[in-house]
């Protein structure tokens, strides 16, 4: 009853959101579920029912396992890097030394830069050819011919993931800067007197604090690893020789470019699937860290 | 804190070139190549500063000339503004009232998580039937059809950061009004929208930059002029056949000053946004 607000009406103010919500995700959801019994086209014929037969296949396909592995290894890999560099940055841009909020500011530019440019800037940047890393490391002698860095199946997904952990890690930072600054000075204080070093009072005054906000990060994060559409799109589509064709990908390619709606439909639900469970587990995760404290 | 010994700050300010150098050398690079001869580009070893700065391939770009690479980059970058505009305007309309809802009455917060987990769906779970149903409306390569799929992420995105943005808006305000004989509608508007701006303002900004920067649906849902976002376009310039190496770039640089000027003129209020929901749980 407070400030006059009956349930009554906070479901009336609800309405138009779940209204929209329900048009465009429940809808297309329940029927994705729905052609992913089926053996419908993109365009033109309906599609008969043909039972769990989709599922069947795709478990037995090599191609997505292979997207499988690919797509677990980028999240992976890219999140821990994105994780660690985001809190050893912001431990640097607590300390106070000139230049700092200006080091503060540039923090947001990879972030407020649309995916699809930084991937063409990164593409630009790995050109085999004309490259500015390929030019950089033999002009410096550290490397003695160029290289084809997105075209060769060994370095393509390495290069994916800095290109990917260079835009993202600037979040990570900027959230562990903030969860820093929410550490009492009393306690930091009283930790230096008691004659604490630098690496005990990160594990037991700064970490607690760091902990809640990271946790977060990560969840978020790697759910938006695991959906990885646009970089990839833009840098490889996937290849050379599918060895960054991951999920969403390969779901774009069975259901668009093979215009086979039913059999990409279930494999849409098994990515999505992967990242519930995923999900479900961090907040276990999280609840667990939480009330631990460490 | 005060007791920082010499080699210690020695190695913080090294760290900290090290930062800025890692952050703004590939913004750097992108830059020179935009104003690089393609001369300059192609040639071995790598010349890292132009001879002569050539500043043509913006005149290039920001010519409208039918069929031209121009006229695609300029068209595109239109749609954006507008496929944006129309999607935040959309998002914030059916979030404010809602999440002002799930601020004040606790019977609905549960509706507001079913909402927010849907954020869990890869937009590929939902690809096929939007792509069919705008498909059998006759909405496919249109701006409302592209904006109406945006709200799937700039919808649940927005209730949430208003939701926890109107919770701690004191509700003695709401109260007294309502004792006064305030209709629902007039206090929304009358007290609340005027004390809730700022929050409405940061939630607009995000959902803006989301959809500025989205790429999949637009890839999917749009084929020409009419709709193509810039997204689509410059990926289109990437993996074309443009030979020139410095036009790409310089769209690239175009395709992300907007969003970038933004991000640095309201870093503030980005940033609260941003670390809000993780910082206070």
């Amino acid at each position: 009853m407070s400030a006059g607000l009956t349930p009554m009406r906070a479901w009336l103010l609800m309405l138009p959101l779940l209204a929209v919500m329900l048009g465009v995700i429940g809808w297309p959801f329940v029927d994705t579920l729905r052609l992913s019994f089926t053996d419908a086209r993109l365009v033109g014929t309906g599609g008969d029912y043909v039972g769990f037969a989709n599922y069947d296949r795709l478990f037995a396909s090599r191609a997505f396992w292979r997207a499988f592995v690919v797509t677990t290894e980028f999240a992976v890999v890219s999140v821990f890097i994105e994780m660690v560099l985001g809190v050893l940055v912001a431990l640097l841009l607590y300390q106070s030394f000139r230049g700092r909020n200006v080091l503060r500011a540039l923090l947001i530019l990879p972030w407020a830069l649309p995916t699809v440019v930084n991937a063409l800037l990164w593409r630009l940047i790995y050109n085999p050819e004309y490259g500015a890393l390929n030019a950089a490391l033999v002009q410096t002698g550290l490397l003695d011919v160029y290289r084809s860095w997105l075209g060769d199946p060994n370095s393509a997904l390495v290069a994916l993931i800095v290109a990917d952990a260079w835009k993202n890690f600037p979040l990570v930072a900027l959230i562990s800067l903030a969860a820093l600054h929410a550490v009492p000075h009393d306690i930091r204080a009283a930790a230096i007197v008691d004659g604490a070093g630098a690496l005990s009072r990160f594990r037991y005054v700064i970490l607690p604090y760091l902990a809640g906000p990271l946790m977060v990060a990560l969840v978020l994060r790697t759910i938006e690893a695991f959906k990885v559409f646009d970089i990839i799109w833009v840098m490889t589509r996937g290849g050379p020789a599918n060895s960054t064709r991951t999920l969403s990908i390969l779901v774009y390619q069975e259901a668009f470019s093979f215009q086979r709606a039913g059999s990409g439909a279930s494999l849409a639900l098994i990515v999505t699937l992967a990242v519930t469970v995923l999900a479900v587990a961090y907040a276990a995760l999280i609840r667990k860290s939480a009330g631990a404290r460490f | 804190m005060e007791r920082q010994n010499p080699g210690f700050t020695v190695f913080l300010y090294l760290c900290a070139a090290l930062l800025a150098l890692m952050i703004l050398a590939p913004f750097g690079w992108l830059f020179v190549m935009s104003i690089s001869s393609t001369s300059d580009l192609i040639s071995k070893p790598l010349r890292w500063w132009p001879e002569q700065s050539d500043w043509s391939r913006y005149r290039i770009l920001f010519d409208t000339t039918p069929n031209t690479h121009g006229a695609a980059l300029m068209a595109a970058l239109g749609n954006s503004v507008k496929v944006a505009a129309i999607a935040t305007v959309a998002a914030l309309a059916v979030s404010v009232p809602a999440g002002w809802a799930v601020s004040r009455s606790s019977a609905v917060g549960w509706s507001l998580w079913l909402v927010i987990g849907t954020y869990m769906l890869p937009p590929v779970a939902l690809a096929v039937p939007l792509y069919m149903g705008l498909a059998a409306l006759g909405m496919l390569n249109t701006k409302i059809g592209l904006a109406v799929v945006y709200l799937t992420v700039l919808a649940p995105f927005t209730a949430w950061l208003l939701k926890s943005g109107f919770d701690p808006i004191p509700r003695d305000l709401e109260m007294a009004a309502a004792i006064d004989g305030a209709r629902l509608d007039q206090t929304l508007r009358i007290i609340i929208l005027p004390l809730a701006a700022p929050v409405i303002g940061t939630a607009a900004l995000f959902a803006y930059l989301l959809a500025w920067d989205e790429f999949f649906y637009a890839l999917l849902f749009t084929s020409d002029h009419r709709a193509k976002t810039v997204t689509v376009a410059i990926a289109d310039l990437a993996g074309g056949r443009v030979a020139d190496y410095g036009l790409i770039a310089t769209a690239g640089v175009i395709a992300a000053l907007p969003p970038v000027i933004f991000g640095l003129i309201m870093q503030r209020a980005l940033i609260s946004g941003l670390t809000a929901g993780s910082v206070k749980g």
